[in-house]
């Protein structure tokens, strides 16, 4: 089926998400949707589904006019999607979810689960996906509950498939077997749409790219272009894709971390026996599939996992069981995974969240009042100092893009005496030119003597940021190798498999 | 409900599955400790002596067992230690990080309740009717039960149905009313189901419709429906009393060969027909939830209404669905209170019994036969109190009708393990 978007427009208050976007898809095709977080490559793939009603512009299939009033009638003209975050029960079985909003039923009300597995089998044996048709979604592997993504879409006789940023929570070998799977598709009549905003996937599997940047259409690309002229088109001005950096001057003081065990409240372990280091004046980037432990790990840095057994040492000082304010005292700047809920407040203007750790004393507080005129100073001098682009510092957090909320908290982890930098995620959501900000920042951090880790899902940038990399699978820390060790061997590790057999396999 | 901060950070599942242990807490032990305590206490404190007769079987019964007649002290301290082997079982078995099984709580609870028994009617001429103390447990439960129905498909389909209480109360004073125009019982329990719905439409309209705080609209709810019956109460049925208060009852329908069955025939199988409705309504919820379109849909939204969306199910109008039903099925419940317990309405006479049916929803982990059987567990608790003041029990009334509450506090603080509610319960859905 030819999918075409004309003109679409959507606005959200004074935005404009998306301005007369055009973009024809061919079947047999894939089309790369290109661009940066916020371009609103996902508002497009949203209206097209029925999420949003467009302002204005149309969506024709097979040059026929449809109207959506939402995802059911999408699914209904053969519109399969894909989503970036998962939209699966995770207490339902595979069969239960693939069946779910077009259930056959049997005498008395009783749901076909049969036919519903039947299906799943007779899909998963097409593809060679090997899926279980009674196994619990939450119990599989995020790579599996893709596959069964895939599957419920096509259950539905979809001829238009979107991918919206489907290799984010994937390991490199789960990315090469999806990319595979969508060649399947398209060579089967599918017309497949492929969000994103990495270049290297892109190249590999589009057959078309078009580039978006700040809701329009800036350019169309073949996959023969260079990384530099892609990002370039994404960003809108030629863009470092390396990080200059010189090699380590390494010192004494830095953090041990020794047989440390971390129990979550139902019991499972997320962080099983790790033991490292990092010393002063080098980067540790702890790479891995996200959920295998890296969240656990640096909340237990600092000091908010609840059940933690082994030692923390920051030069000397051991760290496990105490209070937060403590670790922070003892120099710890800490960067959450997820800024919005755990790193600022939203309503609160960014010279408020640039105090939030200082609350306690001078020279913010004196005896139990703010110090306004010192607080609008600070902020000023930060804000000004690490680049955040905004109206002014009393504008609420929540208003700022990505890049400059996590400006934002960089400026004030950054802005303490620091003895060890945590970031946990650094980039995501991010803006390229924020993405180049933040990296500098970190690498300075790293020059001026303090032990730096990282926490990454992204392998470029686990690859451009480290001095030595450490691979997580499952709580358990698989090998710690050296920065230029080839990607395929990083990504095999990212699958539980030992450095030693990782080279193996790939030699 | 009991939604804790930590289970956000596993929105992106675990990839594959890690090493876990077991997780123990001392919780089950403590409350075994505790009670324990207290009831040996009890025993030294205010020894009873003298023989306890416990009566099986009524006059008039087909088969007749004989009236067992324990000694109440060494029945009472033989009791007291089979607590506290209990007791000393699971303290170990939480020190060597396995849970407490469920059997050795049975265990503790019958021993406890045994032994209190025993203790409350030593010396007294009068017998104790276990029947009277059973068949009244599945009485008393009724409320408790439909309401906890109500409180699961509510709440499994993402709305938190704290207005039980409303749904309950409410359906009482409507059955009250047409029960006694229409001098038909079971015209009231059909106007107690529309009342228990109409408390829903109202839950639903600001709950789904304006996405209000789910538990605040709950419980303005309840408070609004106590103070709505109070005043038409007072303005309108104490002068109307005998044409519009005074319904017409269900009686008690024996079912032939089975009620004859000893003990539990007249307890399971001579009682009124609202009784026998919820011995096929609890299966019947089971079923609807888990093997129909109906409910997987209705949990779909309640677990994660997005993705509902996303294939096409109106998460909207399948709440609204859910809440209605489960409005429906609580007034029922309601109607117990006017057209079976007595044949007039009470001011406030639900008495908090549509948050004991919200305690059994939680105790029952959102399960429709695990609640029916909390609330079944809450209705023997409510009944103590009754049998005990016919065998003349030495505890003060008073304190017997605090009991159900601290067996709720009890079961759902200590007793609950590791229970998940619905994922997206208490949020509303809101586009985009």
């Amino acid at each position: 089926m030819r999918l075409e978007l004309r003109g679409i427009t959507k606005r959200f208050g004074a935005l404009v998400a998306n301005d007369h976007i055009d973009l024809v898809v061919q079947p047999g095709e894939i089309h790369s949707l290109l661009g940066e977080n916020g371009a609103g490559k996902s508002t497009l793939m949203n209206v097209l589904y029925g999420l949003y009603q467009a302002d204005e512009g149309e969506i024709l299939l097979d040059d026929e006019v449809q109207h959506f009033s939402g995802p059911g009638d999408a699914m209904g003209a053969g519109i399969g999607m894909v989503h970036q975050h998962f939209m699966l029960v995770p207490v339902f079985t595979v069969a239960e979810n693939v069946m779910l909003g077009h259930e056959q039923t049997r005498g008395g009300g009783r749901l076909d689960l049969e036919a519903a597995r039947a299906q799943v089998k007779e899909i998963s044996a097409r593809f060679g996906f090997h899926v279980d048709p009674d196994a619990v979604v939450e119990d599989l592997p995020v790579g599996v509950q893709q596959r069964v993504e895939i599957i419920k879409a096509l259950s539905r006789n979809a001829d238009v498939l979107v991918f919206d940023e489907p290799t984010a929570v994937l390991t490199p070998q789960e990315t090469d077997e999806l990319m595979a799977i969508m060649r399947q598709l398209r060579d089967e009549g599918s017309a497949i749409v492929f969000i994103t905003h990495k270049l290297r996937e892109v190249r590999a599997v589009a057959d078309r790219i078009t580039v978006i940047r700040h809701g329009k259409v800036v350019g169309e690309a073949l996959p023969t272009a260079s990384d530099a002229e892609l990002a370039s088109l994404m960003v809108g001005r030629s863009v470092e894709l390396t990080v200059q950096k010189d090699a380590p001057t390494l010192h004494d003081n830095g953090l041990k971390v020794t047989d440390l065990v971390v129990t979550s409240e139902s019991g499972a372990v997320t962080v099983d026996n790790v033991s490292f280091e990092v010393r002063g004046g080098e980067v540790l980037v702890i790479a891995g599939v996200q959920g295998n432990g890296q969240t656990e790990l640096t909340e237990a840095l600092l000091g908010l996992e609840g059940d933690v057994s082994g030692s923390i040492t920051l030069d000397g000082k051991e760290l496990v069981g105490r209070s937060v304010r403590h670790i922070l005292d003892a120099g710890v700047g800490f960067v959450p995974e997820d800024r919005t809920h755990d790193g600022l407040i939203g309503e609160f203007t960014i010279a408020e969240n640039l105090m939030l750790d200082r609350s306690d004393g001078p020279p913010f507080v004196k005896g139990g009042a703010l110090q306004l005129g010192f607080r609008d100073r600070f902020a000023e001098e930060k804000v000004a100092e690490f680049d955040v682009r905004t109206q002014g510092i009393t504008t609420p957090v929540g208003r700022l893009s990505g890049g400059n909320q996590q400006k934002v908290v960089l400026a004030r982890e950054l802005s303490r005496d620091l003895r060890l930098f945590v970031a946990a995620q650094p980039t995501r959501g991010v803006d390229v030119g924020s993405i180049e900000f933040i990296h500098k920042r970190i690498i300075a951090t790293r020059d001026s003597g303090v032990p730096v880790v990282v926490v990454s899902t992204e392998l470029d940038e686990a690859v451009a940021l480290a001095d030595r990399i450490m691979v997580m699978y499952r709580g358990t820390v698989v090998g710690v190798v050296p920065a230029d060790t080839p990607r395929d061997v990083l990504g095999l590790m990212m699958a539980g498999i030992s450095p030693e057999d990782a080279k193996g396999e790939v030699a | 409900m009991s939604a804790d901060h930590k289970t956000t950070q596993l929105d992106v599942p675990l990839s594959e599955t890690t090493r876990t242990v077991t997780v123990v807490t001392w919780k089950a032990a403590s409350v075994l400790l505790a009670v324990t305590v207290l009831y040996a206490l009890l025993l030294v404190a205010v020894p009873h002596s003298g023989d306890t007769r416990f009566l099986l079987s009524h006059r008039g019964d087909f088969f007749q067992i004989p009236v067992i007649v324990l000694p109440a002290g060494p029945v009472g301290w033989v009791c007291g230690a089979v607590m506290l082997a209990a007791t000393a079982f699971a303290a170990v078995r939480t020190a060597r990080r396995t849970r407490t099984p469920l059997w050795l709580v049975v265990l503790f609870a019958l021993a406890a309740l045994t032994g209190f028994l025993a203790w409350a009617g030593a010396g007294s001429p009068r017998d104790l009717s276990v029947v009277g103390l059973l068949g009244g447990a599945v009485l008393w439960s009724v409320p408790f039960v439909y309401g906890a129905l109500g409180g699961v498909i509510g709440e499994r389909a993402g709305v938190v149905n704290i207005a039980i209480e409303a749904q309950l109360l409410g359906a009482a004073f409507t059955a009250a009313i047409v029960s006694s125009i229409t001098n038909s019982a079971v015209a009231g329990l059909v106007a107690a189901v529309f009342a228990g719905a109409l408390v829903s439409l109202v839950l639903g309209l600001f709950a789904i419709t304006y996405h209000v705080n789910q538990v605040i609209v709950g419980v303005v709810l309840n408070v609004l429906v106590v103070g709505l019956t109070s005043f038409l109460y007072s303005q309108v049925l104490v002068p109307g009393a005998e044409t519009l208060n005074s319904t017409t009852r269900f009686s008690s329908i024996p079912i032939p060969v089975l009620s004859d069955i000893p003990v539990l025939g007249p307890v399971l199988f001579d009682q009124p027909l609202l009784i026998y409705l919820m011995f096929i309504a609890v299966p019947t919820v089971w079923y609807a939830l888990n093997r129909t379109r109906w409910g997987l849909r209705l949990r779909a939204v309640g677990e994660h209404p997005k993705a509902a969306d996303t294939v096409g199910i109106d998460v909207v109008r399948t709440r609204y669905n859910a809440v209605l039903v489960a409005g429906a099925v609580a007034g029922l419940g309601g109607a117990f209170y006017t057209t079976v317990y007595l044949s007039q309405f009470g001011e406030n006479m639900t008495g908090g019994a549509g948050y004991i049916a919200l305690a059994a929803v939680i105790f029952g982990k959102w399960d429709p036969v695990r609640a029916a059987f909390a609330g079944l567990l809450f209705g023997f608790a409510s009944n103590l109190q009754n049998v005990l003041s016919v065998v003349g029990s030495p505890v003060p009334s008073q304190f017997m009708l605090m009991v159900p509450y601290v067996v709720t506090l009890l079961a759902v603080a200590g007793l609950v393990g590791r229970s998940r509610p619905p994922a997206a319960s208490g949020e509303p859905y809101i586009k985009g």
